[in-house]
């Protein structure tokens, strides 16, 4: 599975890159309608067809925070106060599901021995089905436990705290494996596959990436044809990395399909998803891959050979396979974060047990300032990926259809959150976390992966900024416009203009303020916050104004941009959730409030370093050298200077 | 006598893993935001009365709590497990504070009765006042044959087998219905309640009633006069020699000067 995700988002970046700076008669506007489909959070929005280009940029403005943040605006709808879905009964129910849910993998599952044996103990996986827990998404008419995404985020976290692993098998199944049924399929496919789904009797596998192709999902090679009666189509060609690949019985299936326009009868590929079940015959698997973590689940190539596929069971149209993938993947992300809060948790609390029990030099070693300094900022990472993922359940709770940024923001981190974490667990344990016995250690492999699959970490950084900046070049285009007729669009040019000679010399625009959301007592970071997004603001509208369509190609820059994106995000659902512990007088307010504090004073600092990386002639200087050292270091297949020693 | 109808009692308890905190006034323990899960024993019962409505020999479980509104949680739980309906019995946290063996024993019997099942079916003993005292009142109230302490229930002709638990063995006696079981610690292993089920418990009927509406009034009959914690170890002292080990233990009078 994992390469599968990669693809798709190299595909949304790197490759259609590439391609666009060789054709340079590519427009803007078509880049940035790919982009938009890349992005793309929900069924019905943006379909491939080229009419929805009208339609993307006659929207209305967006309410994700994520997108206006590269206007340099604060859309507070999604953020302030931090969204709370769940009614009474809601929460009443999660409650009870929550310590069954933790007491079997408290009591039954065993995380080192899934590993040892390199796949989910038959016990455990009877265990698992019986729970219920791979159904929790599917509504409860079709055998599932119905769960809201919030709910689902609950439970998740659980799993995430105890047994990656089976996290994935799990996640690979239901939040990517029939997540296209759920999300696309008509009324006879769900009734026809999800019950049993639902129960676990079939698990279910998501197959996207090919030995042929990494990076470009248009150049996948399996195909589908159909035959000569229009009843079925053939399906022909491989997938490899596919997870639950060898234990799963109904697979979604990306493959190419002839599609011919009505209107100008011209036939072309386009990519088209599948319902696959095993039992159609012609489908076969490979052994498992032996892999570094995250052993316990099946990763396997799955072999398609001439396997006849009813014509019902296309999913999401035919030629609309790439809109369902990037809305699986885009849907599937929050749990992602909420799983690895969850290993956070399970990390800082090795550590803290560790720190407060050992003794040397005669002092517990959690009094020592080096230990003191890992646990707090391990804790403040576990509070903002937590506070991001709960945010984002929510937001989809509500109906919010566009949170692709903020999705792939708390993917990334999450990710390095927990690898960090994990990192110093270890070193908190010393020698006794480098053992098999203390459990981090497999805790680590395991997290190693999720830095790379569901889109690596670099591809997405470049997607955030990308599609922030995309969105804020459709408002740049309106002040082009204006340009092209100033009388008739002074009031507009004059704002504009008034907003940037301000940001020019180093004040405040003045609009950006987040007073109004915050506590009093965190004024001083909710100032610190809205300077920082009144300065993105700014620095996205200089490298527009500086490179204009050639952003695309920045790579150092847009990652820089990613991370101060990443650091405003952070900011502002911590802001958020401590405002909200504050007014309610937690127990753990004053708490909260400091982390709050910790964060928003050291990633204001960061996010400044990068705006000014990003913008700065000298840095630009650097990151070409950065950029001549690499290719001299491939060029030579591998370190290039002479040997110290000269030999 | 196919088709017993059992009463299943589940007392809600600070949960078994949970480190007790004496209260400052020594009134009693903290259980204020402390973790509260189905008194173990209770569970035990549960399960074995469902085990018998798998096996067809019961046709019915109702499940009963008294306590305060949480209690409420405790029977969705029984339910999960497959209880098919409940009782809650709401009582303040306040009287509740002052609730004993005897009042839980007589709400019980009185329900038993209005409810006309064949067994009760209790835990031997709630985790958290160790009273052991709820089945056995209530076969007195009741009258009816008691089989305490059971390890493992059969139906034979009519009756049930019930195997003891007893100092130094087992003891396995037969007793007519309707009757009183406690269940002790190695009768079954309860099972997880699964998600499915939690949510189909929803469902299931949940009864609210007052003690009153049982007759019963919860006028405490015992005062609890202190709550301690366990004494905490005396440190102990390193000796140089044998020697002085010995003149310690005369001086202290612990063998023959």
């Amino acid at each position: 599975m994992f390469r599968g995700i990669t693809k798709i988002q190299k595909v949304s970046t790197g490759v259609r890159l590439m391609r666009s700076t060789e054709l340079q008669s590519l427009t803007w506007k078509s880049q940035s309608r790919f982009l938009a489909n890349a992005a793309a959070a929900q069924p019905k929005e943006s379909s491939q067809q080229d009419g929805s280009e009208k339609k993307q940029t006659a929207k209305p403005d967006s309410k994700s925070f994520g997108l206006n943040l590269f206007r340099g605006q604060v859309s507070a709808d999604q953020v302030f106060p931090y969204p709370e879905v769940l009614s009474e009964d809601q929460k009443q129910e999660l409650q009870e599901l929550v310590d069954p849910c933790a007491k079997f993998f408290e009591e039954v599952n065993d995380a080192s021995k899934n590993d040892q044996l390199e796949k989910v103990e038959d016990s455990s996986m009877e265990g698992l089905k019986e729970m219920g827990a791979f159904g929790l998404q599917v509504p409860q008419d079709l055998g599932g436990i119905g769960l809201t995404n919030t709910q689902y985020a609950r439970l998740v976290e659980i799993v995430g705290a105890h047994d990656l692993g089976v996290g994935i098998t799990l996640g690979a199944h239901q939040s990517i494996g029939f997540k296209g049924i759920l999300l696309f399929g008509d009324k006879e496919q769900k009734e026809k596959y999800l019950p049993a789904l639902a129960s676990g009797e079939t698990i279910a596998a998501f197959c996207l990436t090919e030995p042929a192709s990494g990076s470009d999902a248009s150049s996948i090679r399996t195909r589908a044809v159909m035959s000569e009666d229009g009843e079925h189509f053939i399906l022909n060609g491989s997938k490899i990395w596919i997870s639950n690949g060898g234990l799963a019985e109904i697979f979604t299936v990306f493959a190419q399909c002839e599609v011919t326009d009505p209107k100008t009868g011209v036939s072309k590929d386009k990519v088209t998803a599948f319902i696959v079940e095993r039992s159609f015959g012609g489908v076969s698997n490979g052994p498992p891959e032996k892999k570094m973590g995250i052993k316990a689940s099946n990763t396997a190539e799955v072999y398609f050979e001439d396997v006849k596929i009813p014509k019902e069971n296309v999913l999401g149209g035919i030629g609309g396979g790439f809109k369902v993938a990037m809305n699986i993947l885009n849907n599937g992300r929050f749990g992602m974060a909420a799983c690895l809060a969850g290993t956070q948790r399970y990390c800082i609390s090795k550590a803290v047990e560790h720190a407060a029990n050992r003794t040397q030099f005669g002092r517990k070693i959690e009094t020592y300032g080096a230990i003191q300094e890992k646990i707090a900022r391990m804790t403040v990472l576990q509070y903002v990926t937590e506070s991001m993922a709960y945010m984002i359940s929510a937001n989809m709770d509500q109906g919010s259809a566009e949170f692709q940024i903020e999705a792939a923001i708390s993917k990334i981190f999450a990710s390095e959150a927990a690898w960090y974490c994990a990192d110093e667990a270890i070193q908190v344990l010393g020698g006794m976390g480098y053992m098999k016995d203390c459990g981090v250690e497999r805790v680590m492999r395991d997290l190693r992966i999720f830095r790379i699959f569901e889109g690596t970490n670099d591809i997405l950084r470049l997607f955030v900024s990308l599609t922030g900046i995309q969105y804020a070049g459709s408002q740049l285009k309106e002040l082009q416009k204006a340009l092209a007729n100033p009388a008739a669009n002074l009031g507009l040019l004059v704002g504009a203009g008034a907003k940037r000679a301000k940001r020019l010399v180093g004040m405040s625009t003045g609009n950006v303020s987040l007073k109004e959301h915050v506590h009093p007592d965190l004024a001083g970071c909710a100032d610190k916050a809205a300077k920082s997004i009144d300065a993105f603001g700014g620095t996205v509208e200089d490298l527009l104004m500086k490179h204009n369509k050639k952003i695309i190609d920045e790579q150092f820059l847009l990652k820089r941009l990613a991370d101060a994106a990443i650091d405003i995000y952070a900011m502002v659902a911590v802001l958020s959730r401590a405002t909200r512990s504050i007014n309610e007088a937690h127990n753990s307010a004053g708490h909260e409030k400091m982390m709050c504090e910790v964060w928003c004073n050291e990633a204001h600092d960061r996010i400044k370093l990068n705006l000014q990386q990003a913008t700065d002639n000298n840095t630009r200087k650097n990151f070409s050298t950065l950029s001549t050292i690499s290719k001299e270091v491939v060029g030579h297949g591998g370190v290039f200077h002479r040997h110290v020693l000269g030999f | 006598m196919s088709g017993l109808r059992i009463l299943v009692g589940c007392k809600r308890v600070i949960d078994y893993a949970v480190k007790v905190r004496v209260k400052p006034d020594k009134t009693g323990v903290v259980t204020e935001g402390v973790k509260h899960s189905m008194n173990p024993f209770d569970e035990i019962a549960v399960e074995e009365a469902v085990r018998m409505k798998e096996k067809k020999l019961a046709s019915e479980i109702v499940a009963v709590s008294c306590g305060p509104t949480q209690c409420q949680e405790t029977l969705r739980t029984a339910m999960a497990m497959g209880a098919d309906r409940s009782i809650h019995v709401e009582v303040d946290a306040q009287s509740y504070e002052g609730m004993q063996p005897i009042h839980v024993a007589k709400i019980l019997s009185k329900i038993a009765q209005q409810e006309k099942v064949d067994l009760v079916f209790t835990g031997k003993q709630a985790i958290d006042d160790d009273c052991n005292q709820t089945g056995q009142m209530i076969a007195a109230l009741l009258d009816w044959p008691q089989a305490t302490f059971a390890s493992k229930v059969e139906k034979a002709n009519g009756d049930l087998t019930v195997t003891r638990e007893i100092d130094g063995g087992l003891e396995t006696i037969k007793v007519k219905t309707p009757a009183v079981l406690t269940a002790d610690l190695r009768l079954n292993e309860p099972r997880y309640a699964t998600l499915p089920n939690i949510m189909k418990a929803k469902k299931k009927k949940l009864e609210k009633k007052k003690p009153s509406d049982y007759g019963v009034e919860l006028s405490p009959r015992q005062q609890v006069v202190s709550v301690e914690d366990p004494p905490v170890r005396q440190a102990g002292s390193k000796l140089d020699s044998v020697e002085e080990l010995v003149g310690k233990l005369k001086d202290s009078g612990l063998i023959p000067s």
